[in-house]
């Protein structure tokens, strides 16, 4: 499971960061952080370690497929030094914070039980942390039906954090609709990224 | 494609034509109104360029009332150009404008008063009839001008059609410059915009309240949607619906008291009615499906809305006491962002075939269905207020402009301000 899990994770973070050019918010930053310590742990595993700096987000799109084959699970696991906020550990599931959904689903994939798990472990060891759940759709169709569509796939994942024992007194599914996509472009690809649920911390 | 207004401009008035480009372009671009056909029964009128004054506002007062009257499908403007140009009554040679096919006349005359204010007279004309239809004058300021023309299209087009005008009411809709949302009401020509919200994140789906004097709408400032009331006169606005989840989809009853909106505080997006100071909630629709975009029947009976429940998102209705919803709605996967017509008896809606967005007119009565637009990505129907044209919005070059078309669908215009984004279209009183 986690072997299949990260290279799809990662391709899927990464082609989210190479086409969105750093147009939206805050839940964009953090992907690109998480984009900067991929390439550099792939630097230091003794890959091409000339993309650095401002260059390493464009290069590491482009050399996926090495950062993908150099990048096992356990590798990360293992490195397991992080001593800052756990939702921030790059190594951690929690890092994945947007839930991708497949055209007119609302069903959150398997491939997320691993953040999801982690994101519930960490509500449940801190009551006071509270969770702001927002879904998102592609631009076809009613603003108005598409805030809808939105608000279902916030509930599917809220949903799946209460079956994994989370309070819904932490829990708030709202949703965006098509109001705020992260990738503005009107390609069957930039639709994709923009059906998801986000998931953010009342407190960052 | 024809763009008559220009057609006609160039053809009437070259000197004035010029002189309101020149004047106008500092203060915007101007919108564009491109009438599309028409119908075959349209009542043809001349309006003969009023008299000018020195020093009066651009464009010329038959220029904005003219653009009016072709917008609406049922009057055609007869060229009026020609060696016989009245101002008053008696130089009428009703001959000649029988023998140019107008049926009305139009003429007037601009007055410049001291204070810097205008007198402003008209009259219409029967041209068969040799009578005189109406006359009217108004003491204007400056800043009137524009409303002095709609109102002199009001005139006239009530008097031809026996329907009330709509060219004095008002629109909202929203506009989108890079981050920046604004909420704006202009003119029923799309002309004269004022902003009445600017924020950095989204704002939908505003409703004019029945008296015109309030919008609801959606703002997303406070990281999701919230319901808003403001009012127009003072700019002070609440927070009607703000509860856990997300807040939308707000609709006036007919009394100004109460909304509808669809909250997801219980489950997922249901409909419910609160009053517009934020109390008595009470839920109106039930199940764990899709239930949004809520619309009152014009004596306040029934609700039309949006829902997901029979698979695809089709139009249903429910009586406003509740009650079991019926289905409206059975052709096509996706029927969405109901209207009603002022007088009860259509729906406008859209409607997806084929992967195109259009806008379809439905006679509750027989289930007639008409698909009013040929463009591909258009939301937001909105009745005139006299019931004679849906206001929608749709994409064109990339961007979102503002449109308006006859119920037959022969009559489309286009209000769009150059190099903006317009969406979210409300008609109002």
């Amino acid at each position: 499971m986690n072997k299949i899990f990260w290279p799809v994770l990662l391709a899927l973070t990464l082609s989210a960061c190479g086409t969105t050019g750093g147009t939206q918010a805050t839940v964009e930053d953090r992907t690109g952080g998480k984009t900067d310590a991929t390439a550099t742990t792939a630097g230091q595993a003794g890959s091409d370690a000339k993309p650095t700096g401002g260059v390493a987000e464009t290069a590491a799109l482009s050399g996926t497929g090495v950062a993908g084959s150099s990048l096992n699970g356990k590798q990360l696991e293992g490195s397991g030094s992080y001593s800052g906020d756990p939702r921030k550990n790059p190594a951690s599931p929690m890092s994945t914070r947007s839930i991708f959904f497949d055209y007119d689903s609302f069903v959150v994939k398997d491939e997320y039980r691993p953040a999801l798990e982690a994101h519930a472990g960490y509500l449940l060891s801190k009551r006071e942390a509270r969770v702001i759940l927002q879904g998102n759709t592609d631009e076809r169709g009613s603003r108005e039906y598409n805030l809808a569509l939105g608000q279902k796939r916030a509930e599917a994942v809220r949903k799946a954090l209460a079956l994994l024992g989370v309070s819904d007194a932490q829990m708030e599914a709202v949703s965006f609709g098509e109001e705020k996509p992260r990738n503005e472009a009107d390609t069957e690809e930039a639709f994709a990224q923009n059906r998801r649920t986000d998931v953010v911390y009342a407190d960052e | 494609m024809i763009s008559v207004p220009i057609l006609r401009a160039v053809l009437l008035f070259p000197l004035f034509c010029f002189a309101m480009l020149s004047a106008s372009l500092p203060v915007r671009a101007a919108m564009e109104i491109q009438v599309f056909g028409g119908a075959a029964n349209k009542i043809a009128v001349a309006m003969v360029p009023f008299q000018t004054a020195p020093g009066q506002p651009m464009p010329a007062l038959t220029q904005i009332a003219g653009d009016d009257l072709n917008r609406s499908g049922q009057i055609k403007l007869v060229d009026a150009s020609g060696s016989q140009q009245p101002v008053e009554l008696a130089q009428v040679d009703y001959g000649i404008w029988r023998g140019k096919g107008a049926e009305a006349l139009v003429i007037g005359q601009v007055t410049a008063l001291p204070g810097g204010r205008f007198e402003v007279r008209f009259r219409l004309l029967d041209v068969v009839k040799k009578t005189q239809l109406a006359g009217y004058s108004y003491n204007i300021s400056p800043n009137q001008w524009r409303a002095t023309a709609h109102q002199i299209a009001d005139v006239v087009y009530e008097k031809l059609t026996g329907t009330p005008g709509v060219f004095s009411s008002r629109i909202a809709y929203v506009q989108k410059q890079g981050k920046r949302f604004e909420l704006r009401v202009a003119d029923a020509d799309g002309q004269n915009p004022r902003t009445v919200v600017r924020s950095g994140e989204p704002l939908i789906s505003p409703m004019f309240s029945p008296d015109g004097a309030r919008l609801v709408y959606v703002s997303f400032e406070d990281k999701k949607p919230v319901v808003y009331v403001q009012s127009l006169q003072d700019g002070s606005r609440r927070k009607t619906a703000a509860f856990k989840g997300s807040n939308s989809a707000p609709a006036w009853a007919p009394d100004g008291k109460r909304l509808a909106v669809v909250l997801t505080r219980d489950e997922a997006s249901q409909i419910y009615l609160i009053d517009i100071d934020g109390g008595g909630l009470t839920r109106l629709t039930q199940g764990g499906n899709i239930d949004t975009e809520p619309v009152f029947s014009p004596d306040g009976q029934t609700v039309y809305f949006t829902s997901d429940r029979g698979g695809s998102p089709q139009i249903y209705r429910v009586a406003a006491s509740g009650g079991e919803p019926r289905r409206v709605t059975f052709s096509g996967s996706y029927n969405v962002s109901p209207a009603i017509s002022p007088d009860g008896k259509h729906l406008a809606y859209i409607s997806r075939d084929g992967g195109r967005f259009s806008v379809v007119l439905h006679e509750l009565a027989s289930g007639q269905t008409r698909v009013l637009t040929d463009s591909a990505r258009d939301e937001s129907p909105s009745f005139a207020p006299n019931g004679q044209a849906v206001l929608y919005a749709t994409v064109q070059g990339g961007r979102g402009i503002l449109g308006t078309v006859s119920l037959d669908g022969k009559t489309r215009a286009r209000l769009s301000e150059s190099g903006v984004d317009a969406r979210e279209p409300a008609w109002g009183p």
